[in-house]
């Protein structure tokens, strides 16, 4: 059993963030809140330093593509409490196909390489990062690729047809 | 008498005393059976090929005893394990290294084709990269099919000229890979 509750977390940011974020689910007991690009930082900085909450540590940045929704990329932010044992999930919904929102960095070094990532394969901009290019894909290539937005398979390549394969 | 079996001589002249052959046929000997590998492996063909090293299968016997970690001293890059694109240069580099004569094994099907990795990041084949003498099929291929393919790279390096590097048709094809050729 975790040492603090789902309801005390919100709680606590409700005391100083009152309508400025949403909670979403609490799938298998995972906290998901929303917010908004411009509090991100406080939201984050706010359940980083509280001394009753103390998520420290930033498991993962990543983000989702959702290209049905009107604000298509979703930024995903994952925290652990290792002091309390209970980890939250906090996504922020970003429109435009080049969105922008600001570096974690300022937080975490570890969020350098994580933005890194996210960039490289969504494209989202984070603003003020120290270094922000490709870190897994070759540098030279112009897409990015995790977006719900390309064919499976290019339709012109010729090195793979079936008749090459007897079928 | 042993039964260990020897590098037959190749096709010539004997009297007593003597034996004639032609230069490119005693070095082609020579190189077959001393070819030093460049392993560079990135997965699980690279595990095959440990086991086509170790005792059971013995790689040693056909004079590939050492295995050169620098492509400085290697004969043969042995390419085992799927390429990323991020690594294409790496392995141009690592094959612009090695002196010549040089040849390129590929082992298994990614190395070969992409093999089921048939995504934006991987090469689909080396040879989109490097120039490939032998490929040996197979996701991975079992050792003896590493050896045969070894066995099939010996055929042709017995069987190479002593002048193919210095060739037109071979510089063309460095070239076409984008590797600048001397002389």
């Amino acid at each position: 059993m975790a040492k603090l509750s789902n309801e005390t977390i919100i709680a606590r940011l409700n005391s100083r963030f009152e309508g400025r974020f949403n909670p979403l689910e609490e799938s298998y007991g995972l906290l998901t809140l929303e917010t908004g690009k411009e509090d991100i930082l406080d939201v984050l900085e706010f359940l980083k330093t509280n001394g009753e909450l103390q998520f420290g540590y930033l498991t993962d940045i990543t983000a989702v593509h959702y290209p049905h929704l009107p604000k298509e990329f979703a930024v995903v932010y994952h925290l652990h409490s290792l002091v309390n044992g209970v980890r939250i999930r906090i996504k922020v919904f970003l429109e435009g196909s080049y969105p922008a929102i600001p570096t974690a960095t300022v937080l975490w070094n570890g969020a350098n390489w994580m933005e890194r990532e996210t960039y490289d394969f969504f494209g989202i901009q984070f603003v003020g990062h120290p270094d922000l290019r490709r870190i897994l894909n070759v540098d030279d290539m112009e897409v990015f690729p995790m977006r719900k937005e390309y064919p499976l398979e290019d339709p012109n390549r010729m090195d793979k047809k079936d008749y090459f394969f007897g079928r | 008498m042993s039964d260990i079996k020897l590098a037959e001589a190749p096709p010539g002249i004997q009297g007593s005393g003597f034996f004639a052959t032609s230069l490119d046929k005693a070095i082609g000997l020579a190189r077959a059976n001393s070819l030093w590998p460049l392993p560079f492996a990135t997965s699980c063909c690279g595990i095959e090929f440990m086991a086509t090293m170790a005792a059971t299968y013995d790689a040693g016997r056909f004079g590939m005893e050492r295995n050169s970690f620098s492509p400085r001293q290697a004969d043969m890059l042995m390419v085992m394990g799927t390429i990323a694109k991020k690594m294409g240069p790496v392995l141009r580099q690592v094959y612009s290294q090695m002196a010549e004569p040089r040849w390129v094994i590929a082992v298994g099907a990614c190395a070969s084709s992409g093999g089921i990795f048939d995504t934006y990041s991987v090469l689909q084949g080396i040879d989109e990269i490097i120039p490939v003498d032998v490929y040996v099929p197979g996701c991975p291929p079992r050792p003896e099919a590493i050896l045969d393919g070894v066995m099939r790279l010996q055929e042709i390096v017995k069987n190479e000229s002593l002048n193919r590097r210095q060739t037109q048709e071979y510089k063309a094809l460095l070239e076409k890979y984008g590797f600048t050729t001397h002389g």
